[in-house]
């Protein structure tokens, strides 16, 4: 069997936080990750490819919100064989996308690393310490909403049981749930009654999902939504010691990061949603 | 008047379906254009699920084709899955496009591509859901015009009851020919209503308008005579033929879905057409003459859709692909363009000769090597000159040895069960061509490792072929044939382990057959099929023989006729044909020769490379043959 040439090697990895929006929250994340690898190509970015007998795009992904939850902030790496100006790759990347899969974000990963051939993986996942949650619960009044918050956030601990791969699990959702309140701003100019609540939830084994959340609001207080709920990842990331809040997790890497453009930092300055921004810091709260 | 997309009562319920996915559209270069703006409005159904309808070239080219035009919309509908069939029923939501989400019978039109008659069902659940009534005699002036078009629309005569019209041939010209009589038509506020656009369409000689012909039939079923019920209705409707494919080269810009499909590539077909004469291919008898499109129209089309598309996969597609009189250059010069891109290229149907392993060999240059597949069709040497597959044992060995030489280790040969005229040691005789396949590339390797599997399809006599006179095999003996194969290969200690075998059961072929060659009687079989819960006949897990069964003893009680009727009987010279006023261009005279030769195993020659054999095509349809070479290159792109 003829072997092809050994692949080239990788001179720059970037991070790139991407949202998924709209009708796109019902991709999986197989179908993202097929989208992306289209749109690499597409937009003519010099990807890497592993070697061997079914060379594959060098593009790993640091968790995947689950289908049908929209996400404001996933996140993806991604391997070059050529210096790529991160602010271009951004610009490119996002309009080889189907719009709802958008690119948000990208750094060129710190200096160091740049050369490694082996990703490490690890490293940047663990960054991701928590994810903040927006969950809106349509045909909810605000009210009901928030005492079975109250309830929930009262309780020492919230068993819920859920069938996973490994069959049927029982775990406490309480403990991870470091932040739960009502939006009730953004309930009031939404276009249909509803309720609306954010939360910041700690990454943990087994993962604690809205989905679980949800069947703890209805276990402490009986809180039955009429219809499925709609659920945003607004951002992932350290959590902050001092707001409660989540920090971006790509800031290590624009502090010692490759100069990367001065276009990249007005397109971050304007368009990046700061998750710990003041517009929203209101909702979540130690 | 604005039509208001359905997506808002839609987008709650997603949460509750299989694989949501596919019904919300936002496919790379999908179109949605203003509703208001255009005159003529077509819908475009693939009537199956979307993981396999949108991958469909026919229906990506006149989407691409139509939406081109000023004046003209077109959007896509697929099948919907039982479970969101449920949540739609419930909750009042109208069978619906994926483009903008517009309710079906709000169209001009809902053109429908039928590759295979077990969608016939799923055309019903479509309407039903739509609000158009199934059937066609029950529309108004407000539903659209059903029109069937694909394959299987060359007799359209089971599903006559539910289509306003059908289309053969080729649809790009014919689609925005009709477009035009619609718009005519529209613009002149609708005279005469439905009836007069479907009359206006049926005198044009290239639109079929079942209701305008009557169907009689002799006391012992047969039919005696199809005759047009009104004036201007030609009595027979020809094919459409384009002729210069370079003057279409679409799709331009593929679907790219976000959803998995079930072919992940870009596909170009490098022609249409085919003229080996393989007397059970269907495709190879109605979509004569062989028109090859240009080496540098195949070579532009594939650098502008894989970047269009982003796809990492070029399938080069046509009957028999590497008949291409320059598909030794087109192989070359692709492989050449794309060495190091990490883009593969596929040839999806190939003949048995050695050549193909020089293409093979060219195309897995850029690493990615996928397996060959080999049609040999009949078993034995006789059954292969009954069907007219002119490809002997030696040939075969020849091929497969020069593969497993340049490293293959796998092959895949296909292979069919229940040919006119079979007996018990044609199917065995697959056994030991498998095993002679196992030895010659062990002895040519040296290797323990090498494997073939053979893949086994049952045969269904279609029209406008050579076997559309011919007793359907009972599917009884298919299935003692292919347990008794099976045994022959699992029994063997030296070669068994080698050789894998796949094969489906005999009874989904008798409802095909039903379908490929039933008449209108036929109609309320489907109807009482899918009335009693009948979806997605082409799959597995939703079909039932059963309930086809007892459908057809119901409906055809006060009939001189029965499913065995249909099926495993054959026909003589002189029974009407329910399809024989719908033109192929092949001469009836000339078919009903190439049976008896069939039977009579006379072998008949290619004539792209020898003299016309008078089957009758081009002179009828004004056609000819047009292949190559045109002695041009396939230049290197510069890189952008």
């Amino acid at each position: 069997m003829p072997e092809g040439p050994a692949p080239a090697p990788v001179t720059q990895r970037l991070r790139v936080r991407y949202a998924k929006r709209g009708r796109l929250r019902f991709t999986s994340h197989r179908d993202i990750s097929r989208a992306v690898e289209r749109a690499v190509r597409r937009a003519g970015i010099p990807v890497a490819f592993s070697g061997g007998f079914t060379p594959h795009p060098k593009i790993s992904y640091a968790g995947a919100a689950a289908t049908g939850v929209a996400s404001e902030a996933e996140y993806l790496e991604i391997g070059l064989t050529e210096i790529r100006d991160p602010a271009r790759v951004r610009a490119d990347l996002d309009a080889a996308l189907p719009p709802g899969l958008d690119i948000v974000d990208v750094v060129p990963v710190r200096a160091g690393r740049v050369g490694d051939a082996q990703p490490r993986a690890g490293a940047f996942v663990d960054r991701l310490e928590a994810s903040e949650w927006r969950i809106r619960l349509d045909g909810v009044s605000s009210d009901d909403a928030a005492e079975a918050v109250a309830a929930f956030m009262a309780a020492g601990s919230i068993e819920v049981e859920r069938l996973t791969k490994k069959g049927l699990r029982r775990f406490d959702v309480r403990a991870a749930v470091s932040a739960c309140e009502l939006d009730r701003r953004a309930a009031e100019s939404a276009d249909a009654p509803c309720a609306i609540l954010r939360m910041v939830v700690r990454h943990s084994t087994p993962a604690v999902r809205p989905d679980d959340i949800l069947t703890g609001l209805r276990q402490v207080a009986d809180l039955a939504p009429p219809s499925p709920p709609l659920v945003t990842r607004l951002a992932q990331g350290p959590l902050r010691a001092d707001t409660g809040g989540l920090a971006d997790p790509l800031d290590p890497d624009r502090e010692t990061g490759l100069p990367s453009g001065d276009d990249a930092e007005t397109a971050r300055g304007q368009e990046r949603p700061q998750p710990g921004d003041a517009a929203s810091v209101d909702a979540v709260s130690a | 008047m604005p039509v208001e997309s359905i997506f808002p009562r839609l987008e709650p319920l997603l949460p509750s379906v299989q694989k949501p996915i596919q019904y919300v559209g936002g496919e790379l270069n999908s179109q949605v254009k203003d509703w208001d703006e255009a005159e003529v409005r077509w819908a475009l159904m693939y009537p199956d699920a979307y993981e396999v309808g949108l991958p469909n070239q026919g229906v990506q080219i006149l989407y691409e084709i139509l939406n081109e035009r000023d004046g003209v919309l077109a959007e896509r509908t697929y099948s919907v899955w039982p479970d969101m069939e449920a949540v739609m029923r419930e909750h009042g939501i109208p069978q619906f496009t994926v483009d903008a989400h517009r309710p079906v019978a709000a169209f001009d039109v809902l053109g429908v591509s039928f590759s295979t008659e077990l969608g016939y069902t799923n055309l019903l659940t479509a309407l039903d859901l739509a609000g158009v009534p199934p059937t066609a005699a029950d529309r108004t002036d407000d539903h659209p015009i059903v029109i069937a078009g694909g394959h299987a629309a060359f007799n359209p005569e089971p599903i006559a009851d539910f289509v306003d019209a059908a289309v053969l041939g080729d649809g790009e010209e014919i689609a925005l020919a009709i477009t035009e009589v619609i718009r005519e038509w529209k613009a002149e506020g609708g005279p005469g209503g439905r009836d007069e656009l479907l009359l206006r369409l049926a005198a044009s000689g290239g639109v079929y308008v079942p209701r305008f012909y009557d169907v009689t039939y002799l006391p012992d079923g047969r039919i005696q005579r199809v005759a047009p019920n009104r004036p201007g209705v030609p009595w027979r409707i020809e094919k459409h033929t384009v002729m210069d494919l370079d003057q279409w080269p679409y799709p331009k810009k593929p679907l790219v879905p976000l959803a998995e499909t079930v072919h992940e590539r870009f596909s170009v077909e490098i022609f249409r057409g085919c003229t080996r004469g393989c007397r059970f291919c269907q495709a190879g008898m109605i979509t004569r003459p062989v028109r090859e499109r240009s080496i540098t129209t195949i070579g532009a089309m594939v650098d502008q859709g894989l970047k269009e598309s982003g796809f990492q996969e070029v399938g080069l597609l046509s009957l028999s692909s590497a008949d291409h009189s320059e598909i030794g250059d087109v192989a070359k010069g692709l492989a050449d363009r794309y060495e190091g891109t990490n883009t593969s290229l596929s040839l999806p149907s190939t003949r048995v000769d050695a050549f193909n392993i020089t293409l093979a060999n060219e195309f897995s240059r850029g690493g990615r090597r996928s397996g060959l597949t080999f049609a040999p069709e009949g078993g034995s040497e006789r059954m292969r000159k009954v069907i007219n597959k002119m490809v002997t044992e030696d040939d075969l060995i020849r091929t497969v040895t020069t593969a497993y030489e340049n490293g293959w280790r796998q092959v895949k040969l296909y292979f069919m069960c229940g040919l006119p005229t079979e007996e018990d040691e044609d199917v065995l005789a697959i056994a030991d061509m498998a095993k002679r396949v196992i030895r010659a590339g062990r002895e040519a390797t040296g290797r323990k490792d090498i494997r073939c599997t053979v893949s086994i399809g049952g045969f269904v006599p279609k029209p406008h072929t050579p076997f559309q006179w011919a007793a359907q095999c009972d599917h009884e003996t298919v299935d003692r044939r292919l347990r008794a194969l099976k045994d022959a290969l699992r029994g063997d200690k030296e070669y068994g382990r080698a050789i894998g075998l796949r094969y489906h059961d005999g009874q989904p072929s008798i409802v095909e057959g039903l379908l490929s060659r039933g008449d209108r009687r036929v109609g309320k079989i489907i109807r009482a099929v899918w009335e009693d819960g009948g979806r997605f006949d082409g799959w597995s897990e939703h079909f039932s023989y059963e309930r086809w069964t007892t459908a057809a003893e119901k409906a055809l009680a006060d009939e001189p006729v029965d499913l065995a009727w249909y099926t495993v009987r054959e026909r003589d010279e002189v029974e009407v044909l329910p399809w024989d006023h719908l033109d192929a261009g092949l001469d009836r005279e000339w078919l009903w020769q190439d049976w008896q030769d069939a039977v009579d195993e006379t072998e008949v020659e290619d004539c792209r490379w020898t003299p016309c054999y008078d089957c009758g095509v081009c002179p009828t349809m004004g056609t000819e043959i047009q292949i190559g070479p045109t002695g041009r290159k396939l230049l290197p792109l510069s890189v952008v």
